[in-house]
């Protein structure tokens, strides 16, 4: 059948793509749950959480159906928070930390708890937060993605005016344009992105790409300070024969057309392959399969016990009847023609740790040949390094430098999100923005300046 | 097998559960569906002079997203016709005879009432009579319930009227809208009933909307007092029950208890009080009629787990283990241990001794789970923590006596022993 879109009908594709963590049905099920949670003092999942989301707190809430309350809660550590209840790998955060785990019981549900607060926040359109009085200031953000955006709220709450320039046509970054359609619809990341923006005081300017339509130096001299939250973007490449054949792509674009078309006129191959055992490999190998694909191996040159997903997001891929392959890594892709017609595979096995701990995969001299039509490379995703260079920034292997959490080398320049570590969770990059507008607010204020979350939590009193 | 069959003053019933004066005995169609359900009895909705009823009746109290932890209803005595609630009396009595028909009476305040009512109902094939001395709302108004139960030497003379017509047991049920039960038990007793029952329902306002700002239950706009009753209320009647089975007079006779008896242990803890049978209807108006299999499995398998034979093996045995504060020993001590392979590290107990009691528990913070541990010269023995652990036997008091010899607080101050030093 090889590459083609329209495989299935309006039906099948609304099925294969409706939400796959579905909200609490009815207000007593969410009681119910909220009544669970132990209300632990210094909570772990708390201090599991990047953002340090008073968890306890916001689900008593809920408990005593003070529904506003508990959104405040969330915003005020997190401004993504419900966003983060459907994306967070909450297995290996908050959820992963509960008190339940260590009874052998199911932990509290408090992505599906954060959602039921946050979601009813925005569709009241409540608003939980109130500018602080002007202080003159302005700050542009290069980047509306979750970074950019959580410093933009914290800033404009501060009595910040923000200027956000993004280089697509709507804000949210990965969470928006590369993120699996079932876990978040892009109807709801615009949403969230207005609920955000709609404090005030945050004016998005889009199609505005830093090194084309602006400079790091021109904002530098446009306003009191620059945060730059431009993620990270280029799909790292194989590096192998055969990989300009028709058929191969990256996950990162095959994503964002996923995110930006309708379903029906993505086309997907008949086999497919994905390179790459992470969160994007996952999302799109399941989505390749939900698209009509009919077999999607997942080929990993390590084992599970190295993979970077989590098993929750392994066993949706088996779910959905993706083939995993271990301990095979990419060699060839063989061509009928101009198409793809083969992977050729080497078979690995585990030799010595490498730098990052991990058992890293030798060659054994082995190899297989997997019969597919299109391979989609999902094997990390690249730095800007070139616009880091070009901006005369310093550069950490292509990523932003920083001193301490956001400093750049850059006079009154601040950096955060995966610009700065490569490539983390929405909930990291979030808590970057906080971090950056703190320390923009120490500079462009005071020193001693603190903002909300800067102060310890009273819980741990 | 244990028997868990009942003799209540020659009324016998195969178990001791009966079903409560209330909604679920007003009318043949229930009391057949609990017999058929094995209800061992049933106290027959109140019957007197003839009332009409209001809209709403009922309200509740939920409590961490359990529903009806409390319970009250502003519905009178039965609204049927005399007639036909004596003429399905007798038909329920035909179809089951073994089992306990106690009928509920509340006439008007004067004697010939009493008696008329007292011979139909004998008529009818009542086995046994309970006075409702202690319904809270509506009937007070006009001289009865609780007005009656209130005042012991009305109390007693109403009884002395009953006791003059009744050929079969009669039961005195006492109100707990009082300080103390037990004076109104005493008057009863001297009055000659043959039996006590307690606790009617607590007067009581269940909430109020907060959106219209009426409290419940409503009733076009406005609402009044209502009987209070369900598992909120168990540890209240408890104690009333130790107070009647304590005393020298009260004690004398058979008692029935009543007060949030939801399942099987509850009945139990009633019994070991000094009641000889129980009776319910909060529990059964949530989850209806079946709840009785397992109260009776539950009472069996637990008499064969201690060996008791028959009822009466136990019944009252822990009336005479509440004592008075000044007789308990001042040198028993005992101290919280923390199981620590069994600790969730949730800090409840922790954060509970620091904040609310004795600074008695030390914690190592720990990413993301602390550590916590008994500072045991610091333990009061208070038992906070372990109330609050969630985790079964994670927390346990472990006995360390002060000294070996029992000494109590009179003891204490007459040897000058020294006092807290903290």
């Amino acid at each position: 059948m090889a590459i083609q879109n329209n495989r299935l009908t309006r039906t099948e594709y609304d099925l294969n793509f409706a939400d796959i963590h579905p909200p609490f049905e009815t207000h007593d099920a969410a009681l119910v749950e909220a009544n669970r949670c132990l209300f632990c003092y210094d909570p772990p999942c708390m201090k599991a959480c990047p953002t340090s989301i008073n968890v306890p707190k916001f689900i008593k809430q809920i408990a005593t159906e003070n529904d506003k309350g508990s959104a405040h809660t969330i915003f005020a550590s997190n401004i993504m928070g419900a966003g983060c209840s459907k994306v967070c790998p909450v297995e290996k955060l908050c959820e992963g930390a509960c008190v339940y785990n260590l009874m052998h019981e199911t932990p509290i549900h408090i992505a599906k708890l954060q959602r039921y607060s946050t979601e009813k926040a925005m569709k009241h359109q409540w608003q939980l937060f109130e500018r602080k009085p002007s202080t003159g200031k302005r700050v542009a953000i290069v980047g509306a993605g979750p970074a950019g955006l959580s410093c933009a709220h914290t800033l404009s709450r501060e009595g910040v005016e923000v200027t956000i320039y993004e280089k697509e046509t709507k804000g949210g970054g990965l969470m928006t344009y590369g993120i699996a359609a079932y876990k978040v619809t892009p109807e709801f990341c615009e949403d969230e992105v207005n609920y955000i923006t709609s404090i005030g005081g945050i004016s998005i300017k889009y199609n505005q790409e830093l090194g084309v339509d602006i400079s790091v130096e021109e904002l530098q001299r446009n306003y009191d300070a620059v945060y730059l939250a431009f993620g990270v973007g280029l799909a790292r490449q194989l590096e192998i024969p055969g990989e300009n054949l028709f058929g191969v792509t990256d996950a990162i674009k095959f994503i964002y057309d996923l995110r930006s078309n309708d379903y029906s006129t993505i086309a997907v191959g008949d086999r497919v392959a994905v390179i790459g055992m992470g969160m994007t490999a996952i999302d799109a190998a399941t989505q390749a399969k939900r698209l009509g694909a009919s077999e999607v191996h997942l080929v990993y040159r390590r084992t599970q016990d190295e993979m970077p997903c989590t098993e929750k997001e392994l066993n949706i891929a088996k779910l959905d009847g993706c083939n995993i392959i271990w301990l095979a890594a990419p060699k060839e892709i063989i061509g009928n023609g101009e198409n793809v017609s083969q992977l050729v595979c080497d078979v690995m096995e585990l030799g010595e740790p490498d730098a990052s701990g991990r058992r890293s995969p030798v060659p054994t001299g082995e190899t297989f040949a997997l019969d597919v039509d299109m391979v989609i490379k999902a094997a990390g995703q690249m730095p800007f390094a070139d616009m880091v260079s070009r901006s005369n920034l310093e550069s950490n292997n292509g990523k932003v430098a920083i001193k301490g959490k956001s400093v750049t080398n850059l006079s009154q320049v601040f950096a955060g999100g995966d610009c700065v570590n490569g490539g983390r969770e929405v909930v990291d990059a979030v808590q970057a923005g906080k971090d950056g507008a703190a320390a923009i607010l120490k500079t462009i204020i005071s020193p001693d300046y603190m903002i909300e979350s800067e102060l310890k939590p009273t819980f741990n009193n | 097998m244990a028997d868990i069959s009942t003799d209540f003053l020659g009324i016998k019933s195969p178990n001791p559960f009966w079903l409560a004066s209330a909604p679920p005995t007003d009318k043949k169609i229930n009391v057949v569906r609990a017999f058929e359900a094995g209800w061992g009895g049933v106290v027959w909705k109140t019957l007197g002079s003839q009332v009409k009823n209001v809209s709403s009746r009922y309200s509740s109290v939920n409590y961490g997203g359990k529903r009806m932890m409390g319970f009250n209803n502003i519905e009178l005595i039965s609204d049927r016709p005399l007639e036909i609630n004596l003429k399905e009396i007798y038909e329920v009595v035909k179809m089951f005879p073994d089992r306990a028909m106690i009928v509920s009476l509340m006439a008007d305040n004067d004697r010939q009432s009493w008696h008329d009512l007292i011979m139909k109902c004998e008529d009818a094939g009542a086995m046994g009579f309970e006075l409702n001395f202690g319904c809270p709302h509506g009937m007070t108004e006009r001289g009865m319930g609780a007005a009656v139960g209130q005042d012991p030497e009305i109390a007693k003379m109403v009884v002395e009227w009953v006791m003059e017509k009744a050929n079969i047991p009669v039961i005195t049920k006492l109100t707990p809208n009082v300080h103390s039960v037990v004076p109104t038990a005493r008057a009863a007793v001297a009055g000659g009933t043959s039996a006590l029952s307690l606790i009617n329902t607590i007067q009581s306002v269940t909430g109020v909307d907060l959106d219209t700002l009426v409290p419940n239950p409503y009733v076009a706009g406005k609402s009044v007092f209502g009987g209070y009753c369900g598992p909120a209320v168990k540890p209240i009647a408890l104690k009333m029950l130790t107070t009647v089975a304590q005393d020298e007079l009260t004690s004398r006779v058979p008692i029935s208890g009543i007060g949030g008896v939801s399942t099987w242990k509850d009945a139990v803890e009633f019994m070991l009080l000094g009641a000889t049978s129980v009776q319910v209807c909060t529990a059964a108006m949530t989850h209806g009629f079946r709840i009785v299999e397992d109260m009776c499995e539950g009472l069996s398998n637990w008499m064969d787990e201690k060996g008791y034979q028959k009822t009466t093996d136990f019944i009252g045995k822990s009336v005479e283990k509440i004592t008075h504060w000044e007789d308990l020993d001042i040198n028993y001590h005992h101290i919280a241990n923390i199981d620590q392979d069994k600790c969730i590290h949730c800090g409840l107990c922790y954060i509970t001794c620091e904040d609310t009691s004795h600074q008695s528990i030390n914690v190592d913070r720990g990413n993301p789970y602390n550590h916590y541990e008994v500072k045991k010269d610091e333990c009061v023995g208070c038992n906070l923590c372990m109330l609050v652990c969630p985790v079964e036997d994670c927390i346990t008091m472990e006995e360390h006596r002060i000294a070996p010899d029992y000494v109590n607080w009179k003891d204490w101050q007459r040897m000058g022993l020294p006092l807290n030093d903290h």
